[in-house]
């Protein structure tokens, strides 16, 4: 399928040119990463914009390392490239985990984090275990640069707080300061190129402290903090993961699609929830299933 | 729109061609450049009968501007058999891997880009690897096991 619209394209050579081309356009420009959400869009006229500005020359974008005790991810980097380091697998190990699930490896040797970020989609693999790291995104306008909380990111569906003169430049991960093991369980209908019908991140923190995000069961990927409040603070048991199951409802707010129904994916939330609490548990005990095995 | 020319190395040789900013690659590749073993199947990334190598990693080229690939390396099947099948690809045939054919072009490459990197990979690993290129006919099953094969020889 051709695509309609006509627009101009820009490959600028580093993020000063990336800055003032977005400046000139005026929103009318978008920015192409991966573009494995862009061309579908641009193919079904969901988007039409005057320009697009390919932000994959521009070099400020490629790193992926650790600086002031936080992992920096480039705007650039894509799935693949998560995957294959050993920096994220070891330190990161959930990120790692749901990277793996994203589409299928011809999507992520292209699609990237930051890019899986702005497209913003309820079922966005790369959201929960940003949400348990308490990542933050750092952009690029023309007068400042910002930090933006995970947690203030996603404004709704396909809406983040990102300003239309802005770009994304790096996600930052904190270093996890105690021992930490989690998980990310998805339910797709199939495995390969299919959208999660719930997503489901799991950070165990020494001390019984847990972080849980969910994605796919409401406008916007988020943390599920009344689950969080009642576990905290406890010794996992079953009274107490049945206790965290009847929240489950309280916490997500799945709708009705092609995909699945909303009674479905709460049903199953509440199973991934038990499964990703145990998983995360033993993994933290470092026993459990490594890292990748399905859970589901 | 304007046109621009854009040159890339397809399967070893050096290519120009003009074309414009909203071109997408897996239909400049078949109609402008007549490569015509990636096919369009569902045009938006999900059934991967578009694959090609693009500088060495397998991307949907249905999901790629033909802008974009401006000074690239572009692999396609034609490109893995200029000297005739290769060992994966024969497996393929002795496993009867195929009906109608349609994706083995994706599938092939899928599976050559799994075995770059991964020489003896677990079943599991190839269900993954392969997990983005659709078939109807098959069922999966001869495909897993030709490429299961084409590692122990």
């Amino acid at each position: 399928m051709p695509i309609a619209t006509d627009f101009e394209y820009h490959k600028p050579k580093d993020l000063p040119e990336a800055v003032s081309l977005l400046a000139r356009y005026q929103g009318r420009a978008q920015l192409l990463a991966g573009g494995t959400d862009l061309i579908v869009w641009l193919k079904e006229g969901m988007k039409a914009p005057q320009a697009l500005i390919d932000v994959k020359g521009v070099p400020e974008l490629w790193h992926l390392d650790v600086k002031d005790d936080s992992l920096a991810i480039g705007a650039r980097v894509t799935f693949t490239e998560l995957i294959e380091s050993d920096l994220v697998k070891s330190r990161f190990p959930v990120l790692w985990e749901a990277s793996r699930t994203v589409a299928s490896c011809g999507v992520r040797n292209r699609a990237t984090l930051a890019g899986n970020l702005c497209s913003a989609v309820p079922s966005l693999d790369g959201a929960p275990a940003l949400l348990v790291h308490e990542a933050c995104v750092r952009t690029r306008g023309p007068v400042e640069e910002r930090e933006i909380p995970m947690s203030e990111w996603f404004t709704g569906p396909k809406r983040t707080a990102l300003l239309p003169d802005e770009l994304v430049t790096a996600v930052e991960l904190p270093l996890p300061k105690k021992k930490t093991a989690g998980c990310y369980v998805k339910l797709g209908r199939y495995r390969g190129e299919d959208l999660a019908q719930v997503g489901l991140a799991v950070l165990a923190e020494e001390g019984n402290v847990w972080k849980l995000a969910f994605c796919a069961v409401g406008p916007i990927a988020q943390r599920a903090e009344k689950i969080e409040a009642l576990l905290n603070g406890k010794r996992l048991s079953e009274a107490l993961i049945a206790k965290a199951k009847a929240l489950v409802a309280q916490s997500i707010s799945p709708i009705t699609d092609i995909r699945a129904s909303s009674e479905y994916r709460l049903h199953m939330a509440q199973v991934m929830l038990e499964r990703g609490l145990k998983t995360a548990a033993a993994r933290l005990a470092g026993k459990g299933p490594a890292y990748g095995a399905s859970i589901l | 729109m304007t046109k621009t020319s854009i040159q890339l190395k397809l399967n070893g040789m050096q290519r120009r061609v003009d074309v414009e900013p909203n071109d997408v690659l897996i239909d400049v590749l078949r109609d402008k450049l007549g490569v015509k073993s990636p096919k369009v199947g569902c045009d938006r990334g999900d059934c991967g009968t578009c694959t090609v190598f693009l500088n060495g990693r397998t991307v949907r080229s249905c999901l790629v501007l033909a802008i974009e690939a401006d000074g690239c390396e572009i692999v396609t099947l034609e490109g893995i058999s200029k000297d005739g099948p290769t060992k994966l690809q024969k497996s393929f045939v002795d496993h009867s891997s195929f009906q109608c054919g349609f994706c083995a072009p994706g599938m092939v490459l899928a599976a050559t880009e799994l075995l770059q990197n991964n020489p003896h990979p677990q079943r599991e690993e190839i269900q993954e690897a392969i997990a983005g290129n659709l078939c109807r006919c098959t069922g999966y099953s001869p495909i897993i096991e030709a490429i299961e094969d084409a590692c122990k020889k």
